[in-house]
């Protein structure tokens, strides 16, 4: 997950990268008494943990507070993507000569964390990799040994950094380096890192990405990621999260419950290949196959739910112990609903058996039978 | 081949044996003839599952039996130390099933492996099936619905959607000859060109199959090497229709910054020479197509 800019910079600075003096505010009062304070001019930037704010009109340079408080007035309660912004980052301005890029990400297909490192930053890195293919260089690092600071140095240089802030680059990498691993980190990037004419570096932005699978055994990291507020009002997907649930919510009439990611994606991908459409698709694989029936109350406080489509496949998720759960919930409170199921795999005998019994349907023989069926079922309970 | 399926007789530990899920598919491994020798509980040595003697330590099992696999049924975060038990006490090959393993875990796991050139399959795979050999994982390799001897090798980043194409392959009269899960987190073992070059190696598989899915660049890096491969390859590439910037399910199956999409993999695959279909169902006779044509040759 991406932390919010200013929780991100408490990362970097607590790992000894130096960021511009700042307050988080969330009222246009707040904004003009933060700028007054800090010195002007300052910067007003939302915190939404997301990318591309700068192009977006999200990070503005104010000259005096009643500036700071008209902008904060403008930007409050202002959507960006999925979400609406309710704090801001109002920031020292520092004076700068020269702007670079410089990361840690992992390289999926070498399968080795890198450092990266470009001589311009200032813009998306995938803008920069667009306009100006190959000015990102990357160092392959050992997660053991961590990075020789002479290979560093070469890879600083390579990218086309001065020489005269060169050792400064370094050591900011070097420190990202120890930031990325004590956070158990996926991506740390400082874009733009600024050097000022009397050599200091400042990190201007940070893009810290925590690993959600990491946060157990990290005390502090929860403290951080706690305090990022929750962005999104409460959605669909949000709930059936809290619960431990994918739900995606799309634009359609039918409802899903598939288990696992890749037979969920593909279930969407043949729904529209046959001209259906889905509401909205729950997974209820891996350690969700007991829970069929949470699963379809999730689902089904989709109301725009006309026919459910169950497509079961299992492995280690015993089919008849999901079709199972999704039956109990069906008798229970949506005996009307159009319902189809397919299911094949472990326990797949006992799951047909049961729904046949239970529900007195039988599942289709094949899942492309299984999704032209709830697209008829979803048109029919539409006229 | 050899190195990314157990050679007969090759000797298999299960690691995290005593757990419930694991008892369980220790005796489905079994079933179909694979050679679980040992398991490794830690406080649990001395005692049996399915008749398999469980130890303390890998080193320990290690002592006692020839062991060439590991399979680790452990939980998420104990994952890194358990895998890394085993590469130094010697072992070979581990199949890593658990969903959620950190990434930096995964990656000095393949740092330890790439020291002791040992093979990685997954994390977050179902496994490995071998028809009528052996079965590491939990895939339902005992359901002769789903799994048959033959000669289609499959490879797919996903275990549900990978048991889907397996049935329809049987359903239309094919086997496999061997299934491949490579995982669908973002940084997996072996990756999916590595799986592929191993499948086409195998003496018995006339065509590969691909199962992809969106997110990371896995698709378009096998598809470099489809050209050379020497078998046909028909491709099926999951999540056209997932919606960009969401996580669908797999940690690694994400499009941002249209990176990963869908559409950029079934252009490589199509431009390497690879069929790709546009729904599951249409594999098999895809499948056969390219077994006819090859024969016809």
């Amino acid at each position: 997950m991406l932390l919010e800019e200013h929780l991100g910079k408490r990362l970097l600075a607590e790992h000894g990268i130096q960021v511009p003096v700042s307050s988080v505010v969330s009222s246009p009062a707040e904004a003009a008494d933060a700028a007054a304070a800090l010195g002007l001019p300052a910067v007003v930037k939302i915190q939404v943990p997301a990318g591309g704010r700068g192009k977006a009109g999200g990070v503005r340079v104010v000259s005096s507070p009643e500036e700071a408080s008209a902008v904060a007035d403008e930007l409050l309660g202002s959507t960006f993507g999925a979400f609406t912004v309710s704090t801001l980052l109002v920031e020292q301005r520092i004076e700068h000569e020269r702007e670079h890029y410089v990361a840690i990400a992992d390289d999926p297909l070498r399968r080795t964390p890198v450092l990266l490192c470009a001589a311009e930053g200032g813009m998306e890195v995938e803008e920069l990799e667009r306009t100006a293919p190959g000015s990102v260089r990357a160092l392959p690092v050992s997660l053991i040994d961590g990075p020789d600071p002479q290979e560093v140095a070469e890879l600083v240089l390579g990218a086309g950094v001065a020489a005269g802030g060169c050792d400064r680059v370094v050591e900011t990498l070097l420190r990202l380096w120890r930031c990325y691993v004590d956070s158990d980190a996926e991506l740390v990037e400082v874009n733009p890192l600024a050097l000022s004419a009397g050599g200091e570096v400042w990190a201007l932005d940070a893009k810290c990405a925590l690993d959600e699978a990491a946060l157990a055994r990290h005390d502090l990291l929860g403290e951080l990621v706690a305090q990022q507020r929750p962005a999104r009002a409460e959605t669909p997907e949000s709930a059936a999260a809290a619960q431990g649930f994918l739900l995606v919510s799309l634009d359609g009439d039918i409802g899903v419950v598939a288990n696992g990611a890749g037979l969920t994606m593909a279930t969407l991908d043949v729904v529209q290949h046959y001209g259906g459409s889905v509401a909205s698709c729950i997974e209820i694989g891996g350690d969700n196959y007991t829970k069929g029936a949470e699963a379809v109350e999730l689902l089904l406080r989709d109301g725009r739910v006309r026919s459910l489509l169950v497509n079961l496949c299992g492995a280690f998720a015993r089919t008849d112990v999901m079709a199972a759960g999704v039956v109990d919930a069906l008798l229970a409170n949506h005996r009307d609903l159009p319902t189809v199921f397919s299911i094949h795999g472990t326990g797949s005998v006992e799951a047909r058996a049961l729904v046949r019994e239970r529900l007195g349907i039988s599942a289709a023989r094949t899942m492309d039978a299984a999704v032209q069926a709830a697209i008829d079922a979803a048109r029919g309970a539409r006229v | 081949m050899s190195e990314l399926v157990p050679a007969p007789g090759d000797g298999v530990l299960v690691q995290g044996i005593t757990g419930r899920q694991a008892s369980f598919w220790t005796a489905k491994m079994r079933e179909v003839g694979t050679e679980v020798v040992a398991g490794v509980s830690p406080g649990r040595g001395g005692s049996k599952v399915d008749g398999v003697p469980v130890y303390d330590t890998v080193a320990e099992a290690v002592s006692e039996h020839g062991i060439e696999w590991s399979v680790l049924f452990t939980p998420a975060l104990a994952t890194a130390a358990a895998a890394v038990e085993a590469l130094e006490a010697g072992v070979e090959h581990l199949v890593l099933l658990a969903e959620f393993v950190p990434r930096q875990d995964t990656l000095r796991i393949l740092e330890v492996a790439r020291q002791r050139r040992a093979v990685v399959l997954g994390p977050n795979t179902a496994g490995l099936v071998v028809p009528g050999a052996c079965s590491l994982g939990i895939m339902p390799a005992f359901d002769r619905e789903i799994f048959r001897p033959g000669a289609v090798g499959v490879v797919s980043r996903s275990g549900s959607l990978g048991t889907l194409v397996c049935l329809e392959l049987v359903s239309a009269g094919l086997g496999q000859s061997a299934f491949l899960g490579v995982g669908g987190d973002a940084v997996v073992g072996t990756t999916t060109r590595e799986a592929l070059m191993a499948l086409a190696g195998f003496d018995r598989t006339e065509v590969a199959v691909v199962i992809g899915e969106v997110g990371g660049t896995m698709e378009e890096d096998a598809a470099a090497a489809v050209r050379a491969l020497g078998v046909p390859v028909v491709a099926f590439v999951a999540g056209r229709t997932a919606p960009p910037g969401r996580k669908m399910g797999h940690a690694g199956a994400i499009v941002s910054g249209g990176r990963g999409s869908a559409q950029g993999k079934v252009t490589a695959l199509r431009e390497a020479g690879a069929v790709v279909v546009e729904t599951p169902s249409e594999l098999a006779a895809a499948v056969t197509r390219a077994v006819g044509r090859r024969g016809g040759r």
